[in-house]
């Protein structure tokens, strides 16, 4: 059953996108974009970016699961925003006036976001950026009205060893009324170095969007690649790849559960945690020659292929984690201290998980339960049994059990895909032509989305990638309000979203 | 049911020994040297401040994995502090993106002499991959005076301890 705002985009001009079409939509047509959109909720926006004379956006049909791309010409004059319809686009919108120029018409929100004016040039990947030489502006926080609201402002520099980023509390008392995220201030220009470049050369730079995801965001980014041009890796490359990346779902999973115990001052399963997740990445170093396996998924395959005795080592690592988890959720559930700190703490409207097409473990604890992995295009996932676990509590507990039980599905994962690891060739050659792609891959946090499109040469003339974090922080903001301040660790370590994967 | 509990404590190696796969004669030998010179130098206390310039991520997962119980950091006289206020060094990591040059500096200008600023990690030496764009200044030393550099993608958290060690024993040489 297709909406009006499906109808509407399947209208436009086919662009040759694989696997998932790209229409190009008139000015015109776009304009009455937001009101379908209105008319059809069942079509989340998955992500909205930009070239230099065009705007891009990616929606998915949540019944089907099926994508779509859609895109309008932007340069010369101003684009109907979509954040009046899908408040997701928000912080998009903001990012493509400032890195391309692109203005969103009827935008909620255009304060600059990743631009705090300490570039020396602006619209940094606009056809011809302007050079810039003023004073960085101070950054402009939302009003917060009411009787002794107080603010307590921190960052960029946290106190403990994790990204940069400024959170500004608005308190009453000790409740937070309002939180404002300030980020960009890991912004590299990432986008700038990989366009013009090969896809062989830029993988190195989507392995390097959140380091915690490398392995998913150099597959996203390689089988967009292959989407392009037709390419399949080998079989032996994709069980490896799965393989991966199931290992870095366990490392970052035991990290969080870890964490967010140790600020509830328990400080015993975040040292068990940590000492199996080391035991898990001496093996995947073992296995891979690195211990977060940065670099190891190419466009065409995998390189190198798994050490002789790696597998013996990931299958003892992981039958430690297996051995542990019950005791460790016996001592999470059994303490009542802890449990208060977790159970009804962060609450997230599942509405609004659902409008901001929430991924990972912030959806899947509020009932959304989109798991790119059950795409019949990524294999090997298709031959391999697992579940997703869902809940509706939507609490930091319900997001730490999700966690947990993900855990043992991936555990289960990484023993079939060992079993039937196929023998055989880990990489295919890529041919040099244009073409255009998207892939989904299930990091630890969520879906990673890559579009890519290449020249005739091969090059990259128009990419991006979005981190599923982009749609998960503004529900950070919503599920810290009422909670007292001390809760906010708990609260953000539970979604722990990427700074560097949003910032680019 | 304390007996076999008891037991078990007796006759169980400590984690901290239990490092399979790294060579647990390097770890040892760092240790005791980084020991014997952070104790004459500083009293057996060297603080620690993490700041991250832009990195990827990368890093500070092993910069947080130098203090879970295989390596336990703080065995060796080393420790993380939560502001540059209480710190003799600064671990810096990232390339030193322009969005972080203020922050960087006031974090500097909050650390008490003396201290020492290390960048650790690709990016932090010479802005790593990311050498190069219109939003980075090329590594740490552009904004920092900096006094070490661990080189790696991430550096492993041995790499991360072997150079602590050689900044101690290098400002050990100069008094």
């Amino acid at each position: 059953m297709m909406g009006p705002a499906s109808s509407l985009i399947r209208s436009g001009n086919p662009q040759g996108a694989k696997p998932y079409e790209r229409f190009l939509l008139s000015p015109t047509a776009w304009g009455q974009l937001p009101a379908a959109l209105q008319q059809e909720t069942e079509l989340a926006l998955l992500g909205l970016w930009a070239d230099a004379t065009q705007v891009h956006a990616c929606f998915l049909h949540e019944p089907s699961a099926e994508a779509v791309l859609a895109s309008t010409p932007a340069a010369g004059w101003n684009y109907a925003a979509l954040s009046p319809a899908r408040p997701g686009a928000v912080r998009f919108e903001r990012m493509i006036l400032e890195l391309w120029g692109h203005r969103a018409e009827g935008a909620v929100d255009l304060r600059p976001w990743l631009d705090h004016g300490r570039w020396n040039l602006r619209h940094p990947l606009a056809a011809k950026p302007i050079p810039f030489a003023g004073e960085a502006p101070q950054p402009e926080f939302l009003p917060v009205e009411g009787e002794g609201i107080h603010q307590i402002p921190v960052g960029p520099i946290h106190a403990g060893v994790i990204e940069p980023g400024h959170f500004r509390f608005s308190v009453q008392g000790e409740v937070v009324v309002r939180l404002e995220q300030r980020l960009g201030y890991t912004h590299k220009g990432t986008l700038s170095l990989m366009l013009g470049t090969s896809p062989r050369a830029a993988v190195r730079y989507a392995a390097r969007l959140s380091g915690d995801t490398t392995v998913a965001h150099s597959w996203a980014f390689s089988a967009a690649v292959e989407a392009a041009l037709g390419v399949t890796a080998p079989p032996r490359a994709l069980h490896l790849r799965a393989l991966m990346l199931e290992l870095e779902r366990i490392h970052n999973h035991l990290n969080d559960w870890g964490f967010v115990c140790n600020d509830a001052a328990f400080a015993f399963p975040h040292a068990r945690c940590g000492f199996l997740r080391e035991g898990v990445l001496r093996a995947v170093a073992a296995a891979f020659g690195h211990r977060l396996m940065m670099d190891r998924v190419l466009p065409g395959g995998v390189a190198p292929d798994i050490a002789p005795r790696g597998a013996e080592a990931i299958l003892a690592a992981l039958d430690a984690v297996e051995a542990e988890i019950p005791s460790l959720m016996q001592i999470y559930e059994a303490h009542a201290s802890l449990q208060d700190r977790v159970v009804t703490t962060g609450y997230l409207r599942p509405d609004l998980a659902r409008a901001f097409a929430a991924g990972g473990h912030v959806g899947r604890a509020s009932g959304r339960g989109f798991d790119a992995r059950r795409l019949p295009q990524n294999q090997p996932y298709p031959t391999l049994r697992f579940d997703v676990p869902l809940l509706e509590t939507s609490d930091v507990d319900a997001r730490v059990r999700i966690r947990v039980l993900e855990l043992s599905q991936s555990i289960a994962l990484v023993r079939q895909i060992l079993a039937s690891l196929p023998a055989g060739e880990t990489m295919a050659p890529l041919p040099v032509r244009a073409g255009e792609g998207v892939a989904m891959i299930e990091g630890f946090r969520g879906e990673c989305l890559h579009w890519i499109a290449l020249d005739d040469g091969g090059i990259i003339r128009g990419l991006f990638p979005r981190d599923p974090s982009w749609l998960q922080w503004p529900l950070l903001e919503a599920a810290i309000e009422d909670n007292i301040v001390a809760d906010f660790p708990l609260c953000n370590k539970s979604f722990n979203c990427s700074y560097s994967g949003v910032d680019l | 049911m304390l007996w076999p509990k008891l037991a078990r404590a007796l006759f169980a190696k400590p984690l901290t020994d239990n490092a399979p796969l790294v060579p647990r004669e390097t770890i040892q030998a760092l240790g005791e040297r980084l020991a014997a010179t952070s104790r004459a130098r500083l009293g057996r206390s060297l603080a620690i401040r993490e700041v991250d310039s832009g990195s990827c991520n990368g890093c500070e997962l092993e910069v947080n994995a130098l203090q879970n119980v295989a390596y336990d950091l703080e065995r060796f006289g080393l420790r993380f502090v939560a502001s540059p206020k209480h710190a003799d060094v600064l671990l810096v990591t990232g390339p030193a993106c322009l969005n972080m040059r203020e922050a960087l500096e006031r974090a500097l200008a909050s650390t008490p002499e003396p201290r020492w600023v290390v960048a650790a990690g690709d990016c932090a030496v010479d802005g790593g991959v990311f050498k190069g764009s219109y939003a980075v200044e090329n590594g740490i030393a552009a904004v920092l005076p900096v006094d070490l550099l661990i080189p790696g993608c991430p550096p492993t958290p041995a790499q991360l301890l072997e150079g602590l060690l050689s900044l101690l024993e290098t400002e050990a040489a100069k008094k």
